[in-house]
């Protein structure tokens, strides 16, 4: 294609101009190529754009380019937004224990309040055992909550949005536990698959039963909070849509489904806090799970 | 022409998948109708109840999720 046009447009000048037009020419060809890749490009951007619009968000961009030994090492936006969700954290937590007061400013309470609700979820669903795994837990909770709260920001990233990041949180969570499941009790840990005082033979059934759900549960953690996330910005995407399409200032529709985006924010605010607090409790329940055996 | 019966199909099957959220509609609401009962008849048990009332409704709400990621990747894939 590009060194046939080059070659009419050449043709079309004399012979001896040619040398000295092979720029000039080479450059209306590839401007007459530019044009219709341009073209097409954006007509492939309208079918995408149609196809892909609910889902563009969770593209994940690369803002600084780091390659080690042909492993993509990028800084990506998502790097980005985990960067900014442990900044606020600790800034948070900073700012709220600089000050010790008896009697809490609003600051400090929110971070007492924090800590309280994570403490007592592991008193009550580990037991006296789980104090030792009570950093862990809170960590986790508050990475997963600001990474839930900052991606309901407009134009920003919602890292827990992506299977990569909840499986490769829940897979630790799952490996971790079964190590502290096996330190603990030894080839006694196989009793969570098989409980005493079941018949011998229902063995048959229980063991596959019980072996498919605990090996299923860092998929369905990971998958819940992803789930959740995704489908929540995808429906908040699709009614801003409605928005725009009925006409954001006029009156009478477009209102309408604004007023249904504000409720679904509010509703993705409570999913937000909902689905940390259960990823969090679901890491507890199988923390106990591998420190009490059932 | 085969493409078009492909799209077509898309939708069919994105339909379909929805149809795993029935499942999760209802136990949603019987997870909240048991926890309202529940408070009817001991007022005194909301803190006890209202920890675990969380993680019923999630792992009910994530078969719903399940059934629209199934829908979302015939749609979209």
């Amino acid at each position: 294609m590009d060194s046939e046009t080059e070659q009419e447009t050449e043709a079309g000048h004399g012979a001896s101009e040619a040398p000295l037009e092979e720029g000039t020419a080479s450059d209306i060809a590839a401007d007459a190529i530019a044009g219709e890749d341009a073209a097409l490009h954006a007509l492939a951007d309208e079918h995408h754009a149609e196809a892909h619009g609910p889902l563009e968000q969770f593209e994940i961009k690369p803002l600084i380019d780091i390659n080690v030994g042909g492993i993509d090492l990028s800084f990506t936006n998502s790097a980005l937004w985990m960067a900014i969700a442990v900044g606020v954290v600790s800034l948070l937590f900073i700012a709220a224990t600089r000050t010790q007061r008896l009697v809490p400013n609003r600051l400090q309470s929110l971070a007492e309040m924090l800590y309280g609700v994570v403490a007592s979820m592991v008193r009550d669903n580990v037991g006296h055992e789980g104090r030792r795994y009570f950093p862990f837990i809170f960590t986790l909770f508050l990475f997963v909550l600001f990474g839930n709260l900052l991606g309901l920001i407009p134009y920003s990233f919602t890292y827990t949005s992506h299977i990569a990041v909840t499986f490769a949180m829940a897979i630790f969570i799952f490996i971790g536990v079964t190590i502290i499941g096996i330190a603990r009790h030894g080839v006694h840990f196989g009793r969570l698959f098989f409980p005493e005082g079941a018949p011998l033979w229902t063995a048959v059934i229980l063991i596959p039963i019980e072996l498919v759900s605990y090996l299923s549960r860092p998929i369905s953690l990971s998958v819940r909070l992803f789930a959740n996330m995704t489908v929540g910005h995808v429906l908040l995407k699709v009614i801003a849509g409605f928005v725009i399409g009925l006409g954001a200032f006029a009156v009478v529709p477009g209102v309408i489904p604004f007023a249904a985006l504000v409720a679904i924010t509010l509703l993705e605010l409570l999913v937000a806090v909902i689905q940390a607090y259960v990823f969090a409790i679901l890491a507890c329940i199988y923390l106990h799970d591998a420190i009490h055996l059932h | 022409m085969e493409g078009s019966i492909v799209d077509a199909l898309k939708y069919v099957g994105a339909g379909l998948a929805a149809i795993g959220m029935i499942g999760a509609g209802i136990g949603v609401g019987n997870v909240w109708s048991s926890y309202i009962s529940a408070l009817a008849r001991n007022p005194a048990s909301k803190d006890e109840i209202g920890a675990n009332i969380w993680i019923g409704f999630a792992v009910t709400e994530a078969i719903a999720l399940f059934a629209l990621i199934v829908a979302l990747i015939a749609l979209f894939s």
